[in-house]
């Protein structure tokens, strides 16, 4: 009787993520949708800890797994609550390696309980009628959940900037070969069990580990949105071994149904970089980008520099102003600012949207989430190719912040590493206002020759104060 | 290969779930708009955090004199409710912004 309860607890489970999922695809009913997975997570656990038996047995141990929970629960909480929405990315980074290294350590536990002494109080073991299916499944949960936390935990410090991007020559040689030796090592333990079999396991740990940093050190920051969400259908497929391991359907399902939609998600944000996965993961974006930016200073080398006041004449005499924010923006926190500008301007009579370039911030979607924080109606927020179309008629650009994603060498320059991506084409406006910190190249490490065209007027300084100080001119005109 | 056709026969229902949901999954967030392409990455991380549900059964099972099992099943649930708890918080925050601006 208990045991059907609990498998209607994970019926009703699967259904939820399911739903949950496809309305976290619609704008309207996203929040309700993930309510829903939420709930059905609720019944799978509580189901879980009351209900589930194994052979007639009970779960024990109550005081760990409340105590787990509760400890859990309150961390997980106070970090969701307290993170600053600029650092969403990599906080959803972190939540995924938490979630790898759970199955990493699911794989570990089960693993030692296959061995037995070979006489009781021995230290010798043996692995007595271990199944290589079971094995297999203990050994790619082990596998794929420490990849994905250690990659997640490099992904979350290269985003927050604890991290450096580094690499060495022969880097992706080196990674194929530690991930042939973890595949061979793992071939070895699977199909042969043999006596040294925990010192075998504990090196594809160990291996594992380092090809998850290795994996994600030399890829560069722009591409980080792509990897997380890579890591995180990972850690979807970890959570389906685990299902494979105890037989069960709900981790199975939500695991899978994770590992497809991260893996679509992921193929998904790509096309919206235009560039493959190999790309992303192989062709690592600052090797090819240092040389186009040595040849890119050749040539050019003239920008022209306009004060806080001028850009805020510009700006309020305008008839239509388009705003471009990027990752500068978010940074700086000037979101807000930002909004009063946009309302100041608007009661001047200027028409003000935002173009928001598809990757535009850390992550698809991030600016849209920040922009939204600042109260910034959703109609204004214009995306790429309905915004590239308004660009003719629109007086002023202001790019905030933003660098790659309006870098025409995109679409000229067949031997930038960006060539292909789409771009906001904002040279086609009358005037375009350059908001940056520095003439630094942006994540593609690459030189913007957009900053160097006639039309193009460049203001340097923190995105934020900037903004204040042009606020409170425009209100004195 | 006897043992392989062996074992899928005995799995069938399991193999039958992955293939349909690797489907579902892709047939559900196949006309996802780029403006929710983070919150749903956020709310997928949520979800794949039901693998605290093994993390619960190991700490489950652990015998009393098992340390190892306690310790590391007892991280194991703490991390995987990090994940839960966490990753459906931040998803709720990311779009409880996306609503205020709906009602105004």
């Amino acid at each position: 009787m208990e045991l059907n309860i609990l498998t209607l607890c994970y019926i009703i489970a699967s259904v939820t993520f399911i739903i949950g999922l496809k309305m976290l695809s619609n704008p309207a009913k996203a929040r309700t949708g993930n309510l829903v997975a939420a709930a059905g997570m609720t019944i799978a656990i509580i189901g879980t800890i009351f209900l589930y038996e194994e052979e007639g047995q009970k779960l024990g141990n109550y005081g760990w797994i409340f105590g787990g929970i509760a400890i859990g629960a309150i961390v997980g909480t106070l970090a969701a609550k307290k993170v600053k929405m600029t650092a969403m990315p990599e906080m959803v980074s972190m939540f995924n390696g938490m979630g790898g290294a759970c199955a990493a350590l699911i794989s570990i536990v089960e693993f030692n309980h296959l061995a037995f002494p070979v006489i009781p109080g021995s230290t010798e073991i043996v692995y007595p009628g271990a199944a290589v299916g079971h094995v297999l499944i203990i050994v790619l949960g082990l596998i794929i959940g420490s990849v994905s936390f250690a990659g997640s935990m490099i992904a979350w410090g290269k985003l927050n900037g604890k991290v450096k991007d580094f690499s060495f020559k022969g880097q992706h040689l080196f990674n194929i070969l530690l991930l042939l030796i973890i595949l061979a090592l793992s071939v070895y333990l699977v199909g042969w069990m043999p006596p040294q079999a925990k010192l075998i396991f504990f090196i594809i740990l160990a291996l594992a580990l380092l090809y998850g940093v290795f994996f994600v050190m030399p890829i560069g920051g722009a591409d980080m949105p792509v990897v997380i969400s890579l890591l995180n259908s990972f850690t979807g497929v970890a959570a389906a071994c685990g299902g494979f391991l105890y037989d069960n359907k709900v981790m199975l399902t939500g695991g899978i149904l994770v590992g497809a939609a991260g893996t679509l998600l992921t193929i998904l944000m790509c096309k919206a970089m235009n560039r493959s996965l190999t790309n992303v993961l192989i062709g690592s974006f600052g090797g090819g980008g240092t040389t186009a930016a040595a040849a890119g200073k050749k040539e050019q080398g003239n920008f022209k520099e306009i004060s806080v006041s001028d850009s805020a004449v510009l700006l309020s005499y305008a008839n239509r102003v388009y705003i471009v924010p990027g990752y500068g923006l978010a940074v700086a926190q000037a979101q807000h600012v930002c909004h009063d500008l946009e309302k100041m301007l608007e009661s001047k009579g200027v028409e003000v949207k935002y173009a928001i370039h598809p990757v535009a911030g850390r992550m698809p979607g991030h600016m849209n989430v920040l922009l939204a924080e600042a109260d910034v109606p959703y109609e204004k927020l214009l995306e790429m190719e309905q915004a590239n179309e308004e660009f003719p008629s629109t007086d002023v650009v202001l790019v905030l912040g933003a660098n790659d994603v309006v870098n025409p060498a995109a679409k000229t320059d067949p031997a930038s590493p960006i060539y292909g991506m789409p771009i906001l084409d904002v040279e086609l406006a009358k005037h375009v206002i350059v908001n940056k910190r520095s003439m630094k190249p942006g994540y593609a490490g690459i030189e913007n020759e957009l900053f160097f065209q006639k039309k193009t007027s460049m203001l340097f300084g923190d995105a934020k104060k900037v903004l204040q100080d042009r606020v409170g001119e425009i209100k004195n005109l | 290969m006897q043992t392989f056709l062996d074992w899928i026969t005995q799995h069938q229902q399991i193999i039958y779930i992955v293939i349909l949901m690797i489907f579902v999954g892709i047939e559900v967030i196949g006309h996802v708009p780029s403006v929710l392409h983070t919150p749903l990455m956020s709310g997928a991380n949520a979800i794949h955090g039901v693998v605290i549900i093994g993390a619960i059964i190991v700490m489950g099972k652990a015998e009393q004199d098992n340390y190892l099992a306690l310790i590391l099943g007892f991280l194991a649930v703490v991390l995987g409710t990090i994940n839960v708890v966490g990753g459906f918080v931040v998803t709720d925050r990311m779009l409880e912004m996306f609503k205020k601006k709906k009602e105004r």
